[in-house]
């Protein structure tokens, strides 16, 4: 503990550091709810000299706004449906990981890849293998030139192709695509945790557990699960955060109109409908969507924390 | 149950090219009576709680064989031997309670022993109440002391009725206090259960108080094995003799001449019939006798009081060690003046070893090596 006359040093140490994240953290934070219960507010309009009546018009608007709604759903759902199949994807791996020696180590770095990849250019990878054809497809120019690798797997085995993120796609291709992406780009990050975790539970308990005669699956749900909670928690948790704020994945894939090109922004998110709001000057809606979008995240955390807190303790 | 080891041996391959082998356990032969409490003992690294683990069965040997009663177990996994396993660190599963950790192996019963619910309760309760935790059920392992999740470990372990119980250095991670309570508390369990015990310890002390039988291992070889008094007494070489005792046995340079144990100068014991030749002389602590006439001379360094005993410390040039400690009666005190103490030996508390090999050499008038006692 420093001593009380000594505190004013400590207070210039960090004052540097304070001072950034008063501009550029507080302050905007301060802000946004600012923005978002000024009536109409639009940034250009203020630097004119126009003054904003308080009111909260921008989260009745967001609410109303057919759009907003759509990408609510859309944010939900990859939200719900992602988190808990990459949680136990990652979680099989990362025990298949655990349990092997030989190639450990290479296959780790090979879970690993997608993590130091490029989020967008995973998503072109992605959209080229999903692709299905050449150009204007769906039209009466139609030319079939090639189907992409997913595709020509389906086709190998006598399945018909899917038009999965084309013109003239449906919703559920689309989902299924930005599913896939990611859950499979969510992968690396979890194993990491996990794997971490399994190994750092003793292997006194696994061996106490074979003289006890587990089986198995027993081991797996009644010892690895429960001692690897923590680490489980933190995963869903920062999971859930991450897939509320989805965005770079869809346009990764399906490029700045975040949907197939018949139905532009039909697979945009809470954060893409942000930045629409921000494009077109209405800060003041966007602050309100911010606002809607952190209250979310809270409760869905706070949610997650009761639950995991009943669960995970020793 | 008697269990049966029979030519026990483990190696350990080496990891990197050209290293040699480890050989942690070598021969292992030994049969443990049915419901006798046996500590295997050695320094650390010298097979013992490889051994266990052998007999475990969560490790598989090299070669030989392992029996419990007429079965051969070699073979088979932990979970079909019958064994109960209490670790070093207890390995309680930290996520359940005490109930639930003591119910864990019962509910992995297939087949036959399947028991209901109500069986498993039953069952749990009644091992909790002969450990003493039946009111510590609901708890968490965190929230228990050191003592009371040995206890656990314990119950754990003697849930499903094993045919052996299987202690890994039980009380090491005890306090001095709670280690002697302890130590009482698994000699009172064995003995209420009548199970066949084998623990494994690096304290002489801890394995002389309670077990039935000491096996002394050192550098995966056995030693000696037999009832701790008894291998006390007749040490069947020089590290045996030096490992049990506290304080240790003093150790000098000394020869056989025409049929005397010499130190030095000093003939301290009748040696006929044997062969003249260099050897150790080992004299444990309380079989010095203070005598002005004696044959051993040291020079007097210390008179410690320990309130019944005194302890004696001198010096002696053939001693191995700086010190020559003895314990003395408390009367026999006024026999110290000047600077050199003389002794006498007890002739049943002196032990010669051949100076090469270490094995022990007796004495005329000794009783012979005690080697395994059928129980």
């Amino acid at each position: 503990m420093v001593e009380s006359k000594q505190q004013w040093k400590a207070w210039v140490y960090l004052l540097p550091c304070l001072v950034l994240l008063a501009i550029f953290t507080v302050w905007p934070i301060i802000n946004t709810v600012r923005m978002a219960f000024l009536e109409n507010y639009n940034g250009l309009k203020e630097a004119g000299g126009e003054t904003f009546r308080f009111g909260i018009s921008n989260f009745t608007k967001v609410l109303e706004y057919k759009r907003f709604l759509q990408c609510l759903k859309t944010t939900m759902l990859l939200c719900v449906i992602t988190v808990p199949v990459s949680t136990f994807l990652a979680l099989l791996i990362s025990v298949a990981l655990n349990s092997i020696k030989v190639l450990q180590k290479p296959l780790q770095t090979i879970f690993f890849l997608p993590y130091v990849t490029n989020a967008i250019a995973i998503g072109m990878v992605f959209a080229a293998m999903f692709n299905i054809v050449g150009s204007f497809y769906g039209t009466e120019n139609e030319i079939v030139v090639t189907a992409g690798i997913v595709n020509n797997v389906i086709e190998f085995f006598g399945g018909t192709r899917v038009n999965w993120i084309n013109y003239g796609s449906t919703y559920l291709a689309n989902m299924t695509v930005m599913v896939i992406y990611i859950v499979w780009n969510a992968l690396p990050f979890k194993i990491l945790i996990l794997l971490s975790g399994l190994q750092s539970i003793n292997k006194q308990y696994y061996d106490a557990a074979k003289v006890d005669g587990s089986s198995k699956g027993r081991i797996f749900w009644r010892i690895t699960v429960p001692l690897l909670g923590p680490m489980l928690a933190y995963v869903i948790i920062t999971g859930f955060i991450g897939g509320f704020k989805e965005y770079t994945s869809i346009v990764g894939i399906f490029g700045a109109s975040m949907g197939p090109a018949h139905d532009a922004k039909r697979l945009n998110t809470m954060v893409g409908f942000i930045y629409d709001a921000l494009a077109s000057n209405q800060q003041g809606r966007a602050s309100a969507a911010a606002i809607i979008l952190f209250g979310i995240i809270l409760v869905v955390t706070l949610i997650n924390l009761r639950v995991s807190n009943r669960k995970v303790h020793y | 149950m008697k269990v049966v080891l029979q030519n026990l041996t483990k190696i350990f391959p080496n990891r990197k090219k050209g290293g040699e082998d480890v050989v942690a356990v070598n021969d292992f032969t030994f049969e443990i009576p049915d419901g006798k409490l046996v500590g295997l003992l050695g320094p650390s690294g010298c097979g013992k709680s490889t051994s266990l683990y052998m007999i475990c069965g969560l490790q598989k040997p090299t070669s030989g064989k392992i029996f419990f009663g007429d079965i051969d177990v070699t073979a088979l996994e932990p979970e079909s031997r019958g064994v109960g396993l209490v670790f070093q660190n207890y390995a309680l599963y930290p996520h359940m309670t005490v109930k639930q950790n003591i119910l864990y192996p019962l509910q992995n019963l297939k087949g036959s022993d399947k028991m209901t619910k109500e069986q498993m309760l039953e069952r749990a309760v009644e091992v909790a109440k002969i450990v003493q935790i039946d009111e510590l059920l609901e708890r968490k392992p965190h929230e228990l002391s050191g003592g009371q999740q040995q206890r656990v470990a314990i119950a754990r372990a003697l849930a499903k009725m094993p045919r052996v119980l299987l202690l890994d250095e039980p009380l090491s991670n005890l306090d001095a206090r709670l280690r002697l309570q302890t130590r009482e508390e698994i000699r009172r369990i064995q003995r209420k259960t009548g199970i066949t015990t084998v623990f494994v310890t690096h304290d002489q002390e801890e394995a002389m108080s309670i077990s039935d039988m000491i096996v002394v291992m050192k550098k995966g070889v056995v030693q000696q094995i037999g009832a701790p008094q008894a291998v006390y007494d007749s040490p069947a070489n020089l590290f045996v003799a030096k490992f049990l005792g506290t304080p240790p046995v003093n150790v000098f340079e000394g020869e056989v001449k025409s049929g005397k144990v010499w130190i030095g100068e000093d003939a301290v014991a009748d040696a006929s019939g044997i062969a003249d030749r260099r050897v150790w002389v080992g004299i444990r602590p309380e079989g010095f006798i203070l005598d002005p006439d004696g044959p051993l001379h040291c020079d007097l360094k210390a008179v410690e009081v320990m309130g019944r005993d005194v302890s004696v410390v001198s010096g002696n040039a053939n001693c191995t060690a700086e010190m020559v400690r003895s314990i003395i009666d408390a009367d026999q005190r006024k026999h110290i003046s000047g600077d050199v103490v003389r002794f006498a030996v007890k002739p049943n508390k002196i032990f010669i070893f051949d100076r090469e090999s270490e094995e022990r050499i007796v004495l005329p008038g000794q009783e012979k090596i005690a080697e395994a006692i059928e129980g």
